[in-house]
């Protein structure tokens, strides 16, 4: 058994034979031509097939793949129809008096290395747009026909890199998983892989020659693991994880697509909570309807300076665009206690549990929060974003927030940049707010309750504390009774109450909540179906 | 002949995508128009000339259209940036 590790850009198992794509190497000649006319139009009508394939390919992708995956496509022909491209290939036709074949590559080559030699990141990824459309038109004016792979069965494809038209080409039937040796995470070949929901890998140092082809192969896309010739326990374990995916597939196959609602016909939103931009493609797979709680402070932890407006911008930008109009819903900065930054210079403290956290450091440095604050309004443009602010215990906190807010908002307009409308909620997770969320919840569009810290906070238990175990009850009837009442003022004020702790993915309680009225319940994302399964059998009419 | 300047706001700066919606839209106009950052200048009917110039958030672009119907695409142009860009 050999084993090779790279890059993993989707989890999965795939067992299966390995098969090297190979593509099939255009060499192309240098030939003297006399008819330099001929050459060029030789040459106009392989780009006019060209752009037609692409059109096919294009339809194809938005199919498979989605629009904006797609574009890439679109591109390719914009490419193809630029004029200097065109213009450099006449003029080697003419001035050379040689194939148009040849004079394409060199084409192709010196746009490719004009990219590459670009200082911008995004930019020097080009060039493999610039040598995929050139490959295609040597293609077309040599006769080639496309790389594909030969047999009947499934298998996992090697290669040293795959051009995004290569993977759209490739029949996906025939696909377990790919696994290639260049590529980068964000090349296009790994987002339409990802998109496909295959497990694939990139930069894996894997020979691409007889000594992996055509053998016995295990990808672990969680690990970004290839076995060649695996053992038998590695496949025995692999085998078995495998079967787990598959079940999980066919729960999900099951209960995705299907509403929220009980038996007696009550709704219920059912989100996911997510730490980090990472669990962004759980969400999706697991369907759940939205983002309950999407923990912001992964930016900040990760580090060693404050994140840039420009920085979080995009992480909230990509967050509620890959959500695509579901609602995303960021709850600012709440680090302190147990999460601790070393480059915000936090104080010693006797007790941090209650001490200076979360919406407390966002209120005694509001350099930090404003930051936050303009990163969020300017990404809510892009789709269905909600702001969410943690640790409330008074009506005056919320009302410093909100002149904060338009603060900002005024400062955005002044610079002529574009925000959109967030929804603003709070989170209930103090005895004080939930003593206070009759006048609360007057003041925002929604309410999600924390009942870790509430639990924490109510019973004045540390969770940590295994020695008080015995006085512990995460289902005491002291804290289901405030969220019972934190609905109750919620709905009095016409606003919507969610869950977003631990509790709420308790399938013991989801009765109750449902029966108290709670509006929405935000959950791990791989609980989602789990509870789905758990709404959909309740009566709550019988409770 | 008739000019604008343009900062962009765009976090991506002009990537392929918008690179090629400014060539869709230039190229219904028969003036010559043209985009200049930090003294390189590029024609706005060629992607790849456009991409070349590697604009990003922030930078300022000036934009000059020269021809016969200079003052339909000024209009056209400057609303597209100031929409996409």
């Amino acid at each position: 058994m050999r084993e090779y590790s790279g890059k993993s850009v989707f989890g999965g198992i795939a067992i299966g034979k390995i098969s090297v794509y190979k593509k099939n190497e255009q060499q192309v000649k240098r030939v003297h031509i006399e008819d330099c006319e001929k050459e060029k139009e030789r040459y106009n009508r392989a780009v006019a097939q060209a752009i037609d394939e692409l059109k096919e390919l294009y339809d194809k992708a938005v199919k498979e793949v989605g629009e904006t995956n797609a574009a890439i496509f679109e591109i390719h022909q914009m490419m193809l129809e630029d004029d200097d491209y065109k213009e450099s290939v006449h003029n080697i036709i003419d001035n050379q008096e040689v194939n148009a074949e040849f004079a394409v590559a060199a084409t192709g080559d010196n746009f490719a290395l004009m990219f590459s030699s670009m200082e911008d990141e995004y930019m020097k990824g080009r060039a493999a747009d610039v040598k995929d459309i050139s490959e295609r038109l040597v293609k077309i004016l040599s006769g080639g026909s496309e790389s594909s792979i030969s047999g009947s069965e499934p298998v996992i494809i090697i290669a040293d890199d795959l051009a995004p038209s290569e993977t759209v080409q490739l029949d996906k039937n025939m696909v377990l998983s790919f696994v290639s040796v260049g590529g980068s995470s964000n090349s296009h070949t790994a987002i339409l892989a990802r998109t496909m929901g295959i497990p694939a890998m990139i930069g894996t140092p894997i020979p691409l020659d007889e000594s992996v082809d055509g053998k016995q192969g295990i990808v672990d896309g969680y690990n970004g693991v290839i076995y060649v010739d695996p053992d038998e326990d590695i496949i025995e374990k692999m085998m078995e994880l495998q079967k787990q995916d598959i079940e999980k597939k066919k729960l999900l196959q099951t209960l995705k697509g299907k509403e929220n609602v009980t038996l007696d016909g009550k709704h219920i939103k059912l989100y996911a909570n997510i730490g980090n931009i990472k669990d962004l493609l759980t969400v999706v797979e697991n369907d759940a309807s939205g983002i309950g709680l999407f923990r912001s402070e992964f930016i900040y932890l990760e580090r060693d300076d404050y994140p840039t407006e420009e920085e979080q911008f995009k992480i909230y930008k990509t967050v509620v665009e890959t959500m695509a109009g579901r609602q995303v819903i960021i709850r600012t900065l709440d680090i302190g206690a147990d999460k601790q930054c070393d480059y915000f210079k936090m104080d010693k403290e006797e007790n941090p549990a209650m001490g200076c956290r979360a919406i407390r450091i966002c209120l005694t440095r509001p350099e930090i929060f404003k930051t936050q604050l303009r990163a969020l309004f300017r990404a809510s443009a892009y789709g269905n974003l909600a702001i969410m602010y943690p640790m409330i215990i008074s009506t005056e906190e919320v009302k410093q927030i909100k002149e904060i807010e338009e603060t900002v908002k005024k400062e955005l307009t002044e610079q002529g940049i574009n925000f959109g409308n967030p929804q603003i909620g709070i989170m209930i997770e103090t005895p004080a707010a939930v003593m206070m969320s009759y006048e609360l919840a007057r003041m925002v569009d929604f309410f999600s309750i924390g009942t870790n810290d509430l639990t924490q906070y109510t019973l004045a238990i540390d969770r940590q504390n295994t020695k008080l175990d015995d006085f512990y009850d995460p289902h005491h009837p002291a804290v289901l009774r405030m969220i019972e009442m934190v609905v109750e003022n919620a709905h009095k004020a016409g606003i919507w109450a969610g869950i977003c702790g631990e509790l709420g993915g308790d399938t013991e309680l989801t009765g109750q909540f449902l029966k108290m009225g709670v509006d929405e319940l935000s959950v791990s994302p791989g609980s989602v179906l789990t509870i789905r399964k758990k709404i959909r059998e309740t009566d709550t009419s019988a409770l | 002949m008739k000019e604008f300047n343009y900062t962009i706001t765009d976090p991506e700066g002009i990537h392929a995508r918008p690179a090629g919606e400014l060539v869709k839209a230039a190229k219904a106009f028969s003036s010559s128009i043209t985009i200049s950052k930090e003294g390189k200048t590029g024609d706005c009917k060629k992607i790849f000339a456009i991409m070349g110039l590697a604009v990003k958030n922030g930078n300022m672009v000036t934009i000059t259209i020269d021809g016969e119907d200079e003052d339909a695409a000024f209009e056209a142009i400057k609303s597209f940036m100031e929409q996409n860009m």
